[in-house]
């Protein structure tokens, strides 16, 4: 790497740092064996080139976006393939060449056979039964085939039971027989469906001895190996051009009579024999699985690209300047003004908490999963309640912070070449994909309502909602206390306050003479704010319990800026939060006045070790990607480069002139 | 026309005459009927506007080059009608301006803006009336084509460290235009890539060793018969954007460019042939043009606002989702609150912003007449209503339009569904023309300075209620009403300044400088700045439906009180922390609020249809699959995915490339 000359105001940033950025990277990565596997991991893969554009794809034709992305995953996915034969290297390697980091570097708005590996694998791996294992998996690892998994129909998505798309038993053939009955049943959505798959995981509605069992999962070859052609049968294409992710190749999928072997259906947890006869699964819950996989691994993608966002805009912020607050002085650099620290600082905390969160909320999965393998079902509900706000306030927050540091970087952040919109596009995706935030929620919101009667009896209560007893034991409201924990206490004193008044609302409405269903309905916007709550005491909680552990062995420097952000955290949302402190607490004017100084107080005090902490995310500037937000801070010059890579820059007179600018300004058009 | 059953119903059930708002929202009768006719005009040339391939499809140079293509288009049919109608003159300025905008087919903006909303408006402005003579004609024929260049890659904000010089040459009489560094390139106005030909260039000025700061000249960019670019001046695109990518924002290096010396725009100040420079009068008349963008800023923000509703709201009452009972059918997605509080607000807030504006407009023309007058005693006032209404207003319709969008689900992320290309208009107007905190905090400055001078000043109507609340209190009885909450939030605003002033007097004593305390007060000050243009918006709204809605038929009074009221019970709710914090309000009126917000929005949800219809934005305006008026959703959405040149072929020849070499080992 040749060295390039650094920025002089990035260079006094590193040069104040008070801790070791290293030692962060390190914890950051679980270790330092970690950091160095990773590293090691990058520069095989940037050293291979091929992320290297040669006019950058957002200058491309749809068309073209799609042939370079097919060109660049097919590159990829060779590359990974010959490790894994090389070296059997394990799962790592796809996670970091899917994911929102290095995955990225090579195609930033999304890759074509990411189902492949994220849905279409898992699900034969989890409702596959060994046999059907044995034959597809290998085939699937070794990319022999293409599969993508095909849930979403046009016309259906969050309500699952009401997809239309059939799969009829016919025991004279023992095939299964798929069929679209109407336009709203064709599939819709599916990454990799349009052009790129060969085989799909289909969810239809199963028919056999005349009665429907419900949703279930079948394999169906979609096009022909040899020559790609869609079989007899099979309506296949690509959905159109979208917000963001233009690199996935969504698709949709019609099925006119398609037949298939009975094994083509996916039997760990329930049969069809060849008679017809349904065999029942024994737990339905099951199919659970691939779902909670899948939303724990996206809270961890949030994390990157915060981490990327808050990394880009916060160097920007170090070497752009701008006003003079005072007169004669040179114009500062605006990560100066407490404006904009107020934007970005609660963003990098963003980035620990959450990262912390998931990790915390992978290890109780694995723990439930083990569980789940002897029978014990007990906190499969908590578990699933738990996911879903988690996924729905993380993608949230997420899209907020992108955006935010986005609008900090003021009109250049709009510019491509920040790759914040980029970025903005794959995370606020997340917002509706994978269970709409909204609808999460409200499954989180039934759980803890359920909570809250049994508080009211004698039942044990799970432990991330035991803290709905401490309330509703019915003491009074203790003094405020605005220490850390009592502003973490304060929030699941909040948090059981907004469910009680659900209850309440929901009983009040019933009274008047709603049924159940109108009155939860007309409290749903109180239900999905009680939500949220329940989820950002947990949070808190969770941030501030792992980083004392996470602390144990670290320096007292590092100890201290990293308790400097979990108390930038909890007095941050404090603040945004503080109506419903008022309501629920009994915090004082005076309180929050303090609690305002204090949050000030701890904006001025990480400053010095604002760019310390984003370089400790250590994101290469391949996988940034960002004019903004290279290491060397070479702003301008970057900018300015792009710029001249797009193809109009090319001719100084574009034709449209000669053609219609002209004309219109002679007066001849 | 096959409307979808769903939202025939809905349409049936409107308890309002839809015409009559649409006419109201026009601004009377004739207004609407010229609107239309505009229309009929552009659907006469459908097939040119229109067809082909969808602009989501093509190249980055294709996109500009179908922007030129349909946007000359437009522009003639506007400029014909306006010339026809007021007989080419400019009284009717904002009105061309407006409708042009209203008009924009391509969803990715239009790079004929600048030359409207800025080129023109900065020679009205600041173009004494030899040099508006000479050069306005052939500006408002589209001889010339105008862009107007202030923004540089390092400095954007702060318009003193602009780097650009106009250095006079006596000995020529010439300006001499340069930029001495890379962060002194132009960068960022629209049209200036490959449209403009002429620009008005803003730099500081320096005659006989003097710099005098910045100010306006005009530049010739391309020569008009070849369009190349003229000798020593370097132009360009700035390359590809979140959005508006029709606009063909471009940059502009000047290598000792000479333009003559009247070029320098000199309605406020001159440099005469010796190079003698004369002051303007009074340099706070430059901010005219500012508070005049800003206001069209907002109109524009409600434009695209209304555009996204409509596209949620009706697709809310087609899409059909879960079951609100056990075997009942699947519900219209409309009937959960929780769509109706991401959508109905949006409604109320276009009209809530527009009425508004029209009053600040109104204001803003009061003002350019006492200014003629020598009378400026409004101006700073008018410019912190400007500035604060036009963050507020752009960063809550981004907000609304990307929750709108949202809440049409997965397929609102589609770009046939039209949302993604709003919402990234509306993103990047929190941005441009003054990024929003700094805006804030232009307002905060001016709020500082009426709270300090309180007891002496004779205080602008915008900020009367300052002394009436703070003298009159709160009478500690808080009133669960609209009159009571805009109180609420009088107290409020009140309550905010003065605490910031405290707050920095207490840093200042602490030792800290007076630029340091502001620094570190500035989160609460912009706050605050917020809070003040939240008593604006609502009071404004409230009154001037008292006052309108005496000429409403008694249906569309009902709809529109619920409007009003469904927007005060919205933002009282939003922003209860500072109610709780600086009022008398208790816990059981915050509850009784909450109900009836939501009874409130039960009340709109039969007319929520009828009010998007209101709106009038046909088809090929709207340009959205999941908004179109027959509610066709899911054939439009198959029809535009078929429109994919990828659906053209059955296989891509990517698979024969890539695929099927990886696939059987062989790539």
């Amino acid at each position: 790497m040749t060295k390039t000359k650094i920025n002089a105001d990035l260079i006094k940033e590193r040069s104040k740092c008070t801790f070791n950025i290293t030692e962060l990277t390190n914890l950051i990565d679980g270790g330092a064996h970690l950091t160095e596997e990773r590293k090691k991991r990058e520069e095989k893969v940037l050293k291979e080139g091929i992320h290297i554009d040669q006019v950058p794809s957002e200058y491309l034709s749809h068309k073209e976006k799609y042939e370079l992305a097919i060109k660049k995953a097919s590159l990829m996915f060779k590359l990974l393939r010959k490790w894994q034969e090389e070296e059997n290297t394990g799962m790592e390697n796809y996670r970091a060449v899917l994911g929102g980091a290095l995955g990225s570097a090579i195609l930033e708005d999304g890759s074509p056979l990411t189902l492949h590996y994220v849905m279409f694998i898992p699900t034969l791996m989890g409702q596959g039964t060994v046999e059907q294992q044995a034959y597809w998996i290998g085939r699937a690892f070794n990319v022999d085939i293409i599969g993508t998994y095909a849930q979403t129909e046009l016309g259906h998505g969050t309500f699952v039971r009401g997809l239309e798309t059939t799969a009829t038993y016919d025991p004279k053939t023992k095939e299964f027989v798929l069929h679209s009955p109407s336009l709203t049943a064709y599939k819709w959505w599916p990454g990799g469906l349009a052009h790129t798959a060969n085989y799909c995981i289909v969810m239809a509605q199963l028919y056999t001895a005349g009665k429907c069992h419900g949703i279930h999962a079948f394999i169906v070859q979609l096009r022909d190996e040899e020559t790609h052609m869609p079989l007899p049968g099979i309506k296949v294409g690509e959905i159109g051009a979208k917000l963001g992710m233009n690199g996935t190749n969504n698709g949709f999928l019609g099925l006119e009579h398609v037949r298939i072997p009975r094994e083509h259906m996916l039997m760990k947890n329930a049969k069809v024999l060849e008679d017809g006869t349904y065999v029942n699964s024994p737990s339905s819950k099951l199919t659970y699985g691939t779902m909670m996989f899948v939303r724990v691994v996206l809270v961890n993608d949030m994390c990157n690209y915060m981490a990327k966002a808050v990394t880009t805009a916060t160097r920007y912020s170090a070497v752009r300047h701008q006003s003079q607050p005072k007169p004669d002085e040179p114009e500062p650099q605006i990560l100066d003004y407490v404006t904009q620290q107020h934007k970005l600082f609660v963003g990098i905390a963003s980035v620990h908490a959450f990262k912390l969160s998931a990790n915390w909320l992978w290890n109780m999965y694995n723990n439930v999963t083990a569980e789940l393998e002897s029978g014990d079902m007990e906190r499969l509900p908590e578990l699933h309640a738990l996911s879903c706000c988690l996924k729905a306030v993380s993608t949230a927050d997420a899209a907020q912070c992108v955006e935010r540091c986005r609008l900090a970087c003021g009109g250049h952040g709009y510019m491509l070449s920040s790759n914040l919109p980029t970025s903005y596009g794959l995370v606020t995706a997340a917002c509706t994909y994978e269970g709409e935030n909204t609808v999460l929620l409200l499954q989180t919101a039934r759980y803890l309502v359920k909570a809250w009667q049994q508080a009211a009896g004698a039942s044990q209560l799970t432990p991330t909602v035991a803290y709905i007893r401490r309330v509703t034991s019915g003491r009074r409201a203790p003094p405020f206390d605005s220490s850390l924990t009592g502003l973490i206490d304060a929030f699941h004193t909040v948090a059981a306050g907004k469910i009680g008044l659900c209850v309440a609302n929901i009983e009040k409405r019933q009274k008047e003479g709603l049924s159940y269903e109108d009155a939860w309905n007309m409290t749903s916007v109180q239900l999905t704010q009680a939500s949220e709550a329940h989820c950002r005491a947990i949070l808190l909680l969770t941030y501030h319990e792992q980083t004392e552990m996470q602390c144990k062995n670290a320096s007292p420097e590092l100890r201290e800026v990293l308790s400097q952000l979990v108390d930038l955290y909890v007095v941050y949302w404090t603040l945004q939060c503080v109506g419903d402190l008022l309501r629920f607490t009994s915090i004082s004017e005076r309180d929050i006045e303090r609690l305002q100084r204090w949050y000030e107080d701890l904006l001025s005090k990480l400053r010095p070790n604002a760019v310390g902490l984003v370089d400790a995310f250590d994101i290469r500037d391949e996988i940034l990607h960002s004019a903004l937000g290279a290491y060397d801070g070479r702003v301008y010059e970057r900018l300015m480069e792009e710029a001249l890579k797009s193809p109009l820059n090319a001719e100084p007179v574009n034709r449209s002139f000669h053609q219609y600018l002209k004309p219109l300004m002679q007066g001849k058009l | 026309m096959n409307v979808n059953k769903d939202l025939q119903n809905e349409r049936n059930k409107c308890s309002f005459n839809v015409r009559e708002l649409t006419e109201f929202i026009d601004g009377g009768k004739n207004r609407t009927l010229e609107r239309k006719h505009i229309e009929k005009l552009i659907l006469a040339q459908k097939d040119e506007l229109f067809g082909g391939t969808p602009e989501d499809y093509l190249s980055h140079k294709e996109k500009y080059e179908r922007a030129i293509q349909t946007n000359v288009i437009i522009l003639k049919i506007v400029q014909d009608f306006m010339r026809d109608a007021n007989g080419g003159d400019l009284t009717n300025y904002r009105d061309v301006l407006t409708t042009l905008l209203n008009f924009v087919v391509s969803r990715e903006g239009t790079p004929f803006a600048l030359h409207f909303m800025m080129f023109l408006p900065v020679f009205l402005s600041q173009a004494d009336e030899e040099q508006q003579m000479e050069w306005l004609p052939r500006a408002w024929n589209c001889n010339i084509i105008g862009s107007y260049a202030q923004t540089e890659l390092g400095h954007g904000t702060f318009i003193r460290g602009l780097e650009t010089t106009a250095t006079y040459d006596a000995a020529t009489k010439e300006f001499v235009l340069h930029s001495p560094t890379v962060t002194s390139y132009k960068w960022w106005p629209g049209a200036l890539g490959h449209t403009a030909n002429y620009c008005v260039v803003v730099a500081q000025l320096h005659t006989k060793g003097q710099c005098h700061g910045i100010h306006s000249f005009i530049v010739q960019v391309r020569d008009e018969e070849t369009h190349m670019p003229l000798a020593g001046i370097r132009v360009g695109e700035i390359g590809a954007k979140m959005g508006l990518n029709m606009i063909n924002n471009g940059f502009i290096g000047f290598n000792h460019v000479r333009i003559p010396r009247r070029h320098l725009l000199m309605k406020h100040a001159q440099v005469l042939e010796d190079g003698t420079y004369v002051k303007s009068r009074n340099s706070k008349l430059n901010y005219g043009a500012m508070v005049f963008v800003r206001v069209v800023i907002v109109f524009d923000s409600v434009n695209y606002l209304s555009k996204a509703v409509t596209i949620a709201t009706r697709f809310a009452a087609v899409r059909r989702q879960s079951q609100l009972k056990a075997n009942e059918p699947e519900c219209q997605i409309i009937d959960f609150l929780t769509q109706q509080h991401k959508l109905f607000i949006g409604i109320a807030t276009c009209h809530a912003l527009k009425m508004t504006a029209t009053k600040l407009w109104d204001t803003f023309n009061e003002v350019q007449q006492q200014l003629r007058g020598g009378n400026l005693e409004r101006l700073p006032e008018l410019h912190a209503l400007a500035c604060c209404l036009k963050a507020v207003s752009t960063a809550d319709t981004a907000a609304l339009a990307e929750g709108g969008r949202r809440a049409c689900g997965g397929h609102g992320y589609m770009r046939s569904s039209g949302l993604p290309q709003t919402c990234a208009v509306l993103d990047a107007a929190c941005t441009f023309e003054g990024d929003n905190t700094v805006l804030l905090l232009q307002t905060a400055r001016f709020l500082v300075k009426v709270w300090r001078g309180l007891d002496t000043l004779k205080l602008t109507p915008t900020v009367a209620y300052l002394r009436t609340t703070l003298t009159e209190g709160f009478n500690d009885k808080w009133e669960n009403t609209v009159e009571g909450i805009i109180k609420g939030f009088q107290t409020v605003s009140m309550r905010k300044i003065s605490e910031c002033v405290s707050c920095m007097a207490k840093r200042i004593m602490s030792g800290m400088s007076q630029e340091e305390a502001w620094n570190m007060t500035s989160v609460q000050l912009v706050a605050a700045a917020e809070s003040h243009c939240r008593v604006i918006i609502i009071s404004y709204f409230h009154e001037e439906f008292v006052k309108v809605s005496s000429s409403f038929s008694p249906a569309l009074r009902r709809v529109m009180k619920l409007l009003v009221e469904l927007y005060t019970l919205y933002w009282a709710l939003d922003k209860l922390q500072d109610l709780l914090k600086y009022t008398s309000i208790s816990r059981t009126d915050t509850e009784q609020l909450q109900e009836r917000y939501e009874d409130t929005l039960n009340a709109l949800r039969p007319d929520a249809v009828g009010l998007v219809d209101a709106f009038d934005i046909m088809d090929e305006i709207l340009q959205s699959t999941l908004g179109a008026y027959d509610g066709r959703v899911y054939e439009r959405l198959m029809e535009e995915a078929l429109k994919s040149p990828l659906n053209a072929e059955p296989v891509n020849r990517s698979f024969h490339q890539y695929l099927k070499p990886l696939m059987q080992g062989k790539l």
